[in-house]
């Protein structure tokens, strides 16, 4: 008797089981990614100020822009659907606010006419198409691209550390603080954090690794 | 003569220009016999001018707090 009883119980157990299972993929397809506000500026902050930076070169808009994003996002959660994930779908507000940025600064009557002189060097006489053509060979436009997407790179293996070694190579490496005074800051001895920052090198070595070295 | 983890430690504090004359002659004598740190040492050199042309940002913590604080007052 008890033994049918425990096979019962089993079998009740299994059902549950199935169903929580089959639960959790429908909540998967219904919903595959879902808005955390809370852990947004920890996760993300860093990221859309690199590419805010990008494109506005100056740090206190970068800044403001960034949090009007989150603000936007926050706003506009219900409407999210979940088709993207988080930071791609901030990344998407960012832009708006970007642009929204440029029209701002624009809208000035006096600034809407554009005048454009095709050559920068007014002392060459003439207009010598042959003055304009672009050199071909030459590698200065890429760079700058390339180096936002290295940017966007490093970004993205930073956000994959641990996060007290994160904060430790973003502290020593992009803010350049001195490494007494990230000590003193994080309550740490000087070798704890040598070594921590060779974790966290080694690990973004490992991360970049596929593409840029 | 120092261990592979030490030449490390230095090789990483010579990427911030933080190592002293004895670290880096130590290094130096590790790195003349030890192919490993050798390899690691140019990596990490080559990381850090990696670091140095991708232009990095980021907000201080100061920032980021107020940020939260902004951010909760909406929530």
């Amino acid at each position: 008797m008890a033994a049918l009883k425990f096979t019962e119980q089993q079998e009740n157990f299994e059902v549950i089981k199935s169903n929580s299972v089959t639960f959790d993929t429908d909540s998967k397809k219904m919903a595959p990614h879902q808005l955390n506000p809370d852990a947004w500026i920890d996760l993300y902050a860093d990221y859309l100020f690199n590419f805010a930076v990008a494109r506005v070169s100056d740090a206190e808009i970068a800044k403001d822009l960034v949090q009007e994003t989150f603000f936007a996002g926050l706003k506009s959660a219900k409407n999210y659907k979940g088709d993207a994930a988080e930071r791609t779908w901030l990344i998407a507000i960012l832009k708006r606010k970007v642009i929204d940025h440029y029209r701002k600064i624009n809208s000035n009557k006096g600034k809407a006419e554009v005048r454009m002189s095709y050559s920068s060097s007014s002392d060459s006489e003439g207009d010598w198409l042959e003055e304009q053509v672009a050199d071909p060979f030459s590698q200065l436009e890429n760079s700058p691209i390339e180096n936002e997407e290295l940017g966007m790179a490093i970004q993205d293996c930073i956000s994959k550390l641990p996060k007290k070694q994160a904060l430790v190579f973003k502290m020593k490496t992009i803010q350049g603080i001195s490494t007494e005074d990230i000590c003193n800051e994080l309550g740490i001895n000087p070798s704890n954090l040598w070594v921590m920052i060779h974790r966290s090198r080694t690990a973004l070595m490992g991360c970049l690794n596929e593409n840029w070295f | 003569m120092i261990s592979c983890e030490k030449a490390a430690i230095i090789c990483n504090k010579t990427q911030y220009e933080e190592a002293s004359f004895m670290e880096k002659l130590k290094l130096r004598f590790h790195l003349l016999i030890c192919k490993t740190c050798s390899a690691f040492t140019k990596k990490n050199t080559e990381f850090t001018t990696l670091c140095e042309k991708a232009n990095l940002h980021s907000l201080s913590e100061h920032d980021k707090i107020k940020m939260k604080e902004q951010l909760q007052e909406k929530l």
